[in-house]
């Protein structure tokens, strides 16, 4: 699992308010190298929770990038900073934690469990 | 990539060992996948450079093809663990980054518009029905340009309608209508081989 989609997911738990970020418990994290897209990335930056974003990096190991995007320009040496914590960090093993109700979605191998239990539906 | 090419690659990969009945378990062709997924990039642009929402990917065939067809990023969700090894290990074998969460499409909950395209072969709902309509409605709570969708050409009107009045799409297209060639794969397949009338639609959600 890697940051970019930990930034898109909620905890889905009926009756949970505080439904995002997941806090990440990290066990295994192995980085793989993905070719840089500046555009793509530019693109993303709008899209982004960057705190959530920030606090899984720390979770994960990484701990470059600034605690606020910056404004209008972004620079190159910010830029590869992002794409390390957005496409680069993976998730083997570990948990993510809904911060509101405790309930722990396992990750195995890369793949997070978001199944509920049928009386969390 | 040529779309042969792109066939190619698609059919080399490991499909279901034991296909689960129930979840409407079957594999997409190369033939369809590569044209789906050809048309979404080459006609609309939604696949390149563009993250890339695969529902119900199963052994990942059509996340494979957006991967090949350089979308950005490419997500699988389905419901089913063995399914997911499988599309992991069919990921590894072409050296594309997918990454994968199990859980159930329709209960998901996404922070809102989040992915660029949703790419799909949902079940067409002949176990549990409305399947196909709730997997729809899924894939348009979370898209921002466009849901591409197989749908029996069967439900052709009834998926228009509701898509426009309570799926919040802006419009809704059948982009081309194609056979789908199911071959015998549960006890209870009477013929060899079948083929359905399936539509390939093109979905462009409301800005939220």
């Amino acid at each position: 699992m890697r940051l970019i989609m930990h930034n898109m997911l909620t905890c889905n738990i009926k009756g949970v308010i505080n439904k995002s970020p997941l806090r990440i418990e990290a066990e295994k994290v192995i980085k793989k190298e993905v070719d840089f897209n500046p555009d793509f990335l530019r693109h993303m930056l709008a899209k982004i929770e960057w705190k959530a974003l920030v606090d899984g990096a720390r979770s994960m190991g990484y701990t470059e990038l600034p605690v606020h995007a910056p404004g209008i320009e972004s620079d190159e040496p910010f830029l590869r900073k992002f794409h390390h914590a957005l496409l680069e960090l993976n998730l083997e093993e570990g948990s993510l934690v809904c911060q509101e109700s405790g309930r722990k979605f396992p990750v195995n191998k890369g793949v997070p469990n978001m199944l509920l239990h049928e009386k969390e539906v | 990539m040529k779309l042969k090419q792109l066939e190619g690659f698609l059919g080399d990969l490991q499909q279901f060992s034991n296909p689960k009945v129930e979840l409407e378990q079957y594999p997409t062709g190369p033939h369809i996948a590569s044209r789906m997924l050809f048309t979404a990039e080459n006609s609309y642009g939604d696949i390149t450079d563009k993250v890339v929402a695969d529902f119900g990917c199963g052994c990942g065939t059509l996340s494979a093809a957006a991967a090949l067809l350089d979308a950005s990023c490419v997500i699988g969700f389905d419901v089913d663990p063995q399914s997911l090894e499988t599309a992991t290990l069919n990921a590894e074998e072409l050296e594309v980054e997918i990454d994968f969460v199990q859980c159930d499409v329709t209960k998901l909950e996404l922070k809102g518009q989040v992915v660029d395209t949703v790419v799909m072969n949902p079940p067409f709902g002949t176990r549990k029905k409305g399947a196909d309509m709730e997997f729809l409605s899924a894939a348009m709570k979370v898209a921002s340009r466009a849901v591409y969708s197989l749908h029996k050409t069967s439900t052709r009107e009834h998926i228009k309608r509701a898509a426009l009045r309570d799926f919040n799409a802006k419009s809704a297209e059948v982009i081309c209508e194609l056979r789908y060639d199911l071959p015998k794969l549960y006890k209870f397949h009477k013929r060899k081989e079948v083929d359905i009338a399936v539509d390939l639609w093109r979905f462009e959600p409301r800005q939220n």
